[in-house]
């Protein structure tokens, strides 16, 4: 088996396989297409609805995106910020742990009563749960410069300012692409929570309110289409990664 | 020379140097005195931890003396003094620049050149390729580092930290991590390029052959805090080569250095 043969057909031949195990398994089985139904069954719910779960899964996108969005703007900024400058990291530092430490859930009550339900809680909880990464990513990549090499750029008289744009930056850019594959997933279980507790579309409330009905189809069918949204967005990142910032993986030691 | 050679170019007068360990000042250097000629080729060997590579960041004004005083070019050190090349054991270049931005990175920052820097980026280029055939690059100028061998990366190394001009080349144990032979190349390089563009030396290493053979004065330090125990002149004639370092005159100078550090 060549490697080429292994990355490109490996994941398909897997995720096939496991659709078929849960297939046969609920079979033999004879489990209740009520407590896990099987992938055929899933399918079916999903062409059946398929106008439906299009609509919701569109907002669930467009709430997820732009959250996104919002996330990386003050996460990139905020993080050149503490990155760059080390009395404001050690003075945010505690409230930015104690913000990320909070579930994520329990802010939306409270964005529901400054917002009401809908679009914005899920806009804002995808914001508040992804920009924490990218933010510590792009703090970690500043505030590492190797200090050999802060020594060549100070004695050639270089200013802070130059040493953050010719070193800094562009050494943070591998954190930063890394940290957005890991946010944009992030950013969905944001979209999706606040969509559950208080919403009346998107994914997250279609799931709920399936499962009200006692349709597990429909909810797995949710599950899957959330589930292939969060593959591509990752995927997308991760290409995007590879290409800009090509030089960080080959043979460096500066990013794992 | 004559009078450019009484001229003395970099010197420390009883100058120490003191961090900060644990709260408690941990001294570093101390009392050092040095004189050295402009276009002199100084190294200074000792034992590990013995406060070298503080006595770069001294000269280079990136770390204050404790006490005393450093004077490059007739002034007296107060911060980062800009005419000066640094290169050490890391070569330090960055992965995302390939060998000849690498090379070009002191030119965008060091006045006058960073001033006309998108102005005359063609010609800097050339000058940049110019360094790099000179120091056996050729064909690896939009090579990125990591696609570079250690001695290929240390060469790119020296080339950047000469490419400005400086007065004063401050080289913190540059060859440290190469195989032998690779080293040697390298000693001949780097000699090829000093008696070329004459900068002020100063080169720190364990190595006694390579003091021996690069330096016209070798300074042995003390273990911590560093304090210079002896100086010994080198005259062989230049460019040295590889023979030279088979004279008994050449065994002789390392067998004394060997001995020297091995009292203190």
């Amino acid at each position: 088996m060549s490697p080429m043969f292994k990355r490109r057909v490996m994941p398909w031949l897997v995720t096939a396989a496991f659709f078929i195990i849960w297939e046969i398994v609920c079979v033999l089985l004879r489990v209740d297409s009520f407590i896990l139904p099987r992938p055929t069954q899933i399918a079916a719910s999903l062409v059946q609805h398929y106008p439906t779960i299009l609509l919701n899964s569109v907002q669930t996108l467009y709430t997820t995106i732009l959250g996104f969005i919002i996330a990386v703007g003050v996460g990139l900024f905020l993080g050149l910020l503490v990155g760059a400058l080390p009395g404001v990291y050690a003075g945010v530092y505690p409230i930015m742990v104690g913000l990320n430490a909070v579930p994520k859930v329990a802010i939306v009550p409270i964005l529901v009563i400054w917002f009401g339900i809908g679009t914005v809680p899920a806009v804002i909880t995808a914001f508040v749960i992804s920009f924490f990464p990218i933010m510590v990513n792009v703090a970690t990549g500043l505030a590492t410069i190797e200090p050999e090499l802060r020594d060549v750029l100070r004695s050639l008289g270089a200013k802070r300012v130059q040493i953050l744009r010719k070193v800094g930056v562009p050494r943070a850019m591998p954190y930063f692409f890394a940290s957005l594959k890991v946010a944009v997933t992030l950013a969905f279980i944001g979209s999706i929570v606040a969509e559950t507790v208080a919403s009346d579309r998107g994914i997250g409330y279609l799931m709920i309110s399936a499962s009200a009905r006692f349709d597990v189809a429909l909810v797995f069918a949710g599950l899957l289409v959330v589930a292939l949204m969060g593959i591509i967005m990752y995927e997308l990142f991760a290409a995007l990664e590879r290409r800009v910032t090509f030089w960080a993986t080959r043979g460096n030691e500066l990013v794992t | 020379m004559g009078a450019e050679d009484s001229r003395y170019f970099v010197e420390l007068r009883k100058a120490s140097l003191e961090y900060q360990a644990d709260g408690q000042p941990l001294l570093a250097i101390d009392d050092v005195s040095m004189s050295i000629r402009q276009g002199e080729f100084i190294a200074i060997v000792g034992p590990s931890g013995c406060g070298k590579s503080s006595l770069l960041k001294l000269v280079a004004g990136l770390h204050p003396a404790a006490r005393g005083e450093v004077i490059v070019d007739g002034k007296a050190v107060a911060g980062p003094i800009s005419i000066c090349g640094m290169a050490f054991q890391n070569s330090t270049l960055l992965p995302w620049r390939t060998a000849l931005e690498n090379v070009l990175l002191p030119l965008e920052i060091v006045q006058p050149f960073a001033r006309d820097f998108s102005r005359k980026r063609l010609e800097y280029a050339e000058r940049a390729r110019a360094l790099l055939t000179e120091v056996g690059l050729v064909g690896f100028e939009n090579k990125y580092p990591w696609e570079l061998s250690g001695g290929m990366q240390q060469r790119a190394s020296l080339c950047r930290s000469l490419i400005h001009d400086p007065r004063v080349l401050l080289l913190d144990e540059p060859f440290g991590a190469l195989d032998a032979f690779t080293r040697e190349d390298l000693w001949e390089v780097l000699q090829k390029l000093w008696m070329e563009k004459r900068p002020t030396v100063i080169l720190v290493t364990h190595d006694l052959r390579e003091a021996a053979y690069l330096a016209d004065t070798i300074y042995v330090s003390s273990a911590r805090p560093g304090r210079i125990v002896s100086c010994t002149r080198v005259e062989f004639a230049r460019p040295r080569t590889l023979e030279t370092t088979y004279l008994p005159q050449f065994m002789d100078i390392v067998h004394a250095l060997r001995e020297r550090i091995a009292r203190h």
